[in-house]
């Protein structure tokens, strides 16, 4: 299983711009390598990641092979009222990781 | 004795030279030359049509940052910023990130809306070689800006062999 980081803040307050960092541990294999034998490596990476609050898709990503390993996602969305902050990586081979914050909006 | 020593400068240098050259063309493993050779020039401007069709790019609006020079071509920090208000009718919809020499042209495509609230995005890319890259904000009025940047790349990703 993957490991996933989320740096949310704790609380905020309404209508203020809130920054999300997430990083999640992957090996993102580019599937442009070869191994010692000469044979390409297959690719294996993240191809979607998704941020949805109280249900509302508020930040969505494709990702292509050119992100580096472990991927490292920042970007920003509203504080606009209490609740649960899901993410989502989807990849290949049937990866997939979903996590959760809590944010306390005043 | 001078126009001996004149003569062996000269040989030294000459040989220096030859030893560069033969260094230069050993440092790529076969499989990397063949790797950049693969490189099609109007990739990028390919990707870029097939991403946003035949929409009028226009230059500014968007800045996007990277260091000019790059140590590990493997993680290089890359951040996407565009000037936009983000409000219900004035927003960014996409934004797009492409690359010029990477066997991909794709690097990102991230949705916003907006309830983003401000326009910028982090991420860590990979590049293959010294090359150029252009980020592309989509805006919900339908309009494109871009903003593109050289980088030099001293060690490649992508290109080595597992050990």
């Amino acid at each position: 299983m993957s490991r996933a980081l989320i740096n949310v803040p704790k609380s905020a307050r309404r209508g203020q711009v809130i920054e999300i960092k997430t990083l999640i541990s992957h090996v993102m294999e580019s599937g442009f390598r070869h191994g010692t034998n000469g044979k390409d490596i297959p690719r294996d990476i993240i191809t979607s990641f998704s941020c949805r609050y109280n249900g509302e898709e508020v930040f969505a990503a494709q990702l292509f092979p050119a992100i580096a390993a472990n991927p490292f996602i920042t970007f920003h969305t509203v504080a606009t009222e209490s609740g649960t902050l899901a993410f989502q990586w989807i990849g290949d081979n049937g990866f997939e990781v979903t996590e959760e914050a809590k944010i306390v909006v005043e | 004795m001078r126009k001996g020593t004149t003569t062996m400068k000269v040989t030294r240098r000459d040989a220096l030279k030859v030893a560069g050259a033969v260094a230069a063309g050993a440092a790529l493993p076969a499989a990397a030359q063949a790797q950049l050779q693969s490189f099609v020039p109007g990739q990028m401007e390919a990707a870029i049509r097939k991403v946003l069709g035949e929409a009028a790019i226009n230059k500014g609006r968007v800045k996007l940052d990277v260091p000019p020079l790059v140590e590990n071509g493997n993680v290089v920090p890359m951040t996407v910023s565009v000037d936009s208000p983000m409000t219900k009718d004035n927003f960014v919809k996409a934004i797009h990130v492409f690359n010029e020499k990477n066997p991909q042209p794709n690097v990102i495509s991230v949705r916003l809306g907006p309830r983003a609230g401000k326009a910028e995005i982090a991420t860590r890319i990979r590049l293959a070689t010294t090359q150029k890259l252009t980020a592309i904000a989509e805006m919900s009025d339908g309009s494109c800006w871009s903003d593109t940047q050289d980088v030099v790349v001293t060690l490649a990703a992508c290109l080595e062999d597992l050990p």
